[in-house]
């Protein structure tokens, strides 16, 4: 925009609404002052008002104006910034505002997200009847507090301050150099906060007579002192070099499959096993062996603890329902597992196979069941690939997908440093002489 | 190209494909992943992603965001619905273009984090104060998820409003083969930039069915937004009739839409007379079951809405015309069948309900039906 020297930032001719004697209009005045001496591009600056009587200021403004929910201004502020680093962002909230978006005033400092909060500061909520709020002084009178605020105020500066705010200041209203902190503030390359501290006409002053006098009295005996309290050298913007992208990984059906109809499969034992890992691997092979898989998981919220299952469901046509009530193949390693699939083993048919843990109570079921020495095997292929070698060994016996399948999936997908062994492990799974599968008892 | 992805990744997938390059969330579980997906993703492309301190900065960046001119997107689950629930007003009132994706888990509150439901169907619509009507739309699997994404970030930009999208840890964390290349050729819309004109009226309509243009704050165009109710400045306004004519216009915007926002399927047997209607994760068992009962030879029709909200009335009524029977199988208590009872009253409504986390069967709703 041409002209931007006698650009007017406030609107002109347009009295302000606040109440009598209130000091938001010194405010407003001292912002357009800052704005005029830093005359940013008037399309490229926008003031987001909290709620409150700070929240009138809007259309005060001839820049962009963002007036949105109770205590997020600072939230809209930093969205701005970050979705058009260009943006000057002045965020104007009240000690409410401060209040119940504290949090967001904190992380705010704590990201050193380059904008201006400007906090008009008046002891109280204003705009719903004098209430009390987050800077409220202990023993002070309001309409929530008729005997007396308990409750300790809060030093906004010292709170920024702690949380890593660049540019931290405070000062009274009715500053004749208010607009050149302002400018200061806004100018400054981070995050920077002005806590401008006002006197409510309706409300706090009369109910504690609190005037002039008494506001700077309070700074005193508060210990909140006015004038610049930070001004820390901007941090350097670092080049930020973005994680590892998300593969992307086809699976082309190189290989050919023998399954003319669903094959249900459950891995089960204990979180920290990589089951979940060992049946993706599964579904892969399936996959790339030209049919279709699901896999669902089972686990409690607990990291490393309680049961893993996994769930697949192998099948030549799309699949629908992916849920399974009677596995064909399942392999259980712990009593965890077991416990928490004792109810689908059960439904399995004769002709199923179940691998379980040698030392695990389990009978009484149609399935087949093989007992496997799982200690050894973790011993011989790492407790890691306990579950790839019994999904392996389950895919050998059932004949249906190839191991090179398997065998070319896990050369795929797993880390360098891991893969020599889980390629071993997926050997010996498929090994059928294995000595980890404990003969039968006769009978 | 095939792939073995669960529904987050094939929405996050979606969401880039759409243009949308700018992400704020919280970890939350069954949505986690979306988040640690598009903070590896998004800067690869230029875009932003970021992990906020909680729900409510999240939605209130992506809000802000979208009104710089992005393509936002935003994602939680029960819990943080909740917390999203004064912010998707704010979208609402503000006409902001927006995707906020729920990937339902068993409530209510804390609930079972790694269980799945779908029991935030009336929340979707009825979540915030005031009432005001909220776009909804629910995938059924991996695959549909991709595509129900992508026709949400479109919706959003068309309608310049919140779109939300009913995921749940069933879709959300299931992996299954699928092509998401398939459907990647969609066309994608952008929202209706203002012509220039002088002055940049930002909520300014002809009929209150119409959308108005958007131009972004950092644009050329000096932009108000505000969260109280607003004359067509974008002004804070007392004026009753100001009021009437935003607050209808927001109701009709969306409202005399419905048949264009209807997405459906629908798979009609001219000669039946049970029809199946299920959406979401149920949408699988009922397809499933649907097969089953027809290769048996029993006569039925099944409809899926992907649209839940506006309820597609139309397309609802015309699908159950000459049935006799409407069966509706749902993760929760019956949210969706009261909105079937309400739209088909004179149909003969059973409700399969399952809410212990498990998923309701194909052979029940087979049962269901062969008595």
């Amino acid at each position: 925009m041409n002209g931007r020297a006698h650009f007017d930032y406030l609107v002109p001719e347009l009295p302000y609404s606040f109440c009598p004697g209130c000091s938001h209009g010194q405010v407003v005045d001292a912002i357009g002052e800052a704005l005029a001496a830093i005359a940013p591009d008037p399309t490229r600056a926008v003031v987001v008002s909290d709620i409150g009587c700070v929240g009138l200021v809007d259309k005060h403004f001839a820049v962009n104006t963002f007036h949105g929910l109770h205590g997020r201004a600072i939230t809209y502020g930093i969205g701005l910034k970050l979705a058009r680093p260009e943006l000057h962002v002045i965020v104007v909230v009240g000690d409410g505002g401060c209040g119940i978006g504290g949090t967001h005033l904190v992380q705010a400092a704590r990201r050193d997200v380059d904008m201006t909060v400007v906090v008009f500061n008046n002891f109280n909520y204003g705009m719903t009847g004098g209430e009390h709020s987050c800077t409220t002084p202990t023993n002070a009178l309001t309409s929530s507090t008729p005997a007396g605020n308990r409750e300790q105020p809060l030093d906004l500066c010292a709170l920024t301050i702690a949380a890593g705010g660049g540019f931290i200041a405070r000062s009274p209203a009715f500053d004749g150099q208010l607009g050149d902190t302002l400018a200061r503030a806004m100018t400054y390359r981070g995050f920077a906060m002005v806590d401008v501290w006002e006197i409510c006409t309706a409300y706090f002053m009369p109910w504690n007579d609190f005037k002039r006098k008494s506001l700077l009295a309070l700074s005193e005996s508060s210990g909140m002192e006015f004038g610049v309290l930070r001004e820390r050298p901007p941090r350097e913007p670092e080049e930020l070099v973005p994680g590892r992208p998300m593969p992307r990984v086809e699976l082309a059906p190189d290989y050919q499959a023998d399954v003319w109809g669903p094959l249900p499969a459950l891995i089960a034992g204990s979180a920290g096993q990589k089951i979940k890992t060992a049946a993706t691997m599964l579904g892969r092979a399936a996959i790339r062996a030209g049919l279709h898989a699901t896999q669902k998981d089972d686990y409690p919220i607990t990291v490393k603890a309680g049961h893993s299952i996994s769930e697949l469901m192998i099948a030549p046509a799309p699949i629908r329902f992916t849920g399974i009530d009677a596995p064909v193949l399942a392999a259980v390693l712990t009593s965890d597992g077991l416990q928490r699939s004792r109810a689908k083993l059960a439904t399995m048919p004769r002709e199923a196979i179940i691998y379980i843990d040698q030392h695990l109570e389990f009978d009484d079921v149609a399935a087949t069941v093989r007992r496997v020495d799982f200690k050894t095997v973790g011993r011989r292929v790492g407790r890691e690939n306990v579950a790839l070698w019994a999904v392996a060994r389950m895919l050998v016996d059932h004949g249906g997908i190839p191991l090179a399948a398997l065998e070319d999936t896990v050369a795929r997908f797993t880390p360098d440093k891991y893969r020599d062994k889980a390629a071993m492990a997926v050997r010996e799974g498929a090994t059928i002489e294995s000595t980890a599968v404990v003969p039968a008892a006769s009978g | 190209m095939r792939e073995f992805v669960d529904g987050n990744s094939a929405l996050v997938r979606a969401a880039m494909d759409s243009g949308c390059d700018f992400f704020a969330g919280y970890p939350i579980t069954p949505a986690t992943s979306i988040l640690l997906e598009a903070v590896r993703e998004f800067p690869q492309h230029g875009g932003v992603a970021l992990q906020a301190e909680d729900e409510i900065a999240s939605i209130g960046m992506c809000i802000a965001a979208a009104m710089a001119g992005r393509k936002v997107l935003t994602a939680t689950s029960g819990p943080g619905m909740s917390l999203y629930s004064e912010s998707i007003g704010l979208a609402v009132m503000g006409e902001v273009p927006m995707v906020i994706v729920d990937t339902q888990r068993m409530g209510p509150a804390t609930g079972g984090a790694t269980s799945t439901a779908d029991g935030d169907v009336q929340f979707a619509r009825w979540g915030t104060a005031g009432g005001y009507p909220v776009l909804v739309l629910a995938p059924t699997d991996v695959q549909s998820t991709y595509r129900i994404t992508r026709h949400a970030f479109n919706l959003s930009e068309q309608y310049r409003a919140p779109v939300l999208i009913l995921s749940s840890k069933e879709i959300a964390q299931t992996r299954q083969t699928v092509d998401l290349e398939r459907d990647s050729g969609m066309p994608v819309i952008d929202r209706r930039l203002h012509d220039g004109a002088m002055p940049y009226l930002p909520y300014r309509v002809e009929d209150p069915a119409d959308v108005p243009a958007f131009s972004p704050i950092g644009g050329t165009h000096q932009v108000r937004f505000t969260t109280s109710v607003h004359d067509e400045r974008g002004v804070i306004t007392g004026d009753r009739s100001e009021i009437d004519a935003k607050l209808r216009h927001l109701d009709q915007k969306i409202g005399a839409a419905v048949d264009e926002l209807a997405l459906v399927d629908s798979d009609i047997d001219e000669d039946a007379s049970d029809l199946v209607i299920a959406y979401g994760a149920a949408a699988m068992a009922a397809t499933e079951a649907v097969e089953q009962l027809r290769a048996d030879g029993h006569r039925v029709s099944l409809f899926v809405p992907y649209t839940i909200w506006p309820v597609p009335e139309r397309a609802i009524r015309s699908a159950a015309k000459g049935h006799t029977r409407v069966v509706v199988p749902e993760h929760n208590l019956g949210q969706y069948a009261r909105e079937i009872e309400r739209v088909l009253p004179a149909h003969d409504l059973v409700r399969i309900n399952r809410i212990d986390g498990d998923l309701i069967r194909p052979g029940k709703i087979v049962e269901k039906l062969a008595s």
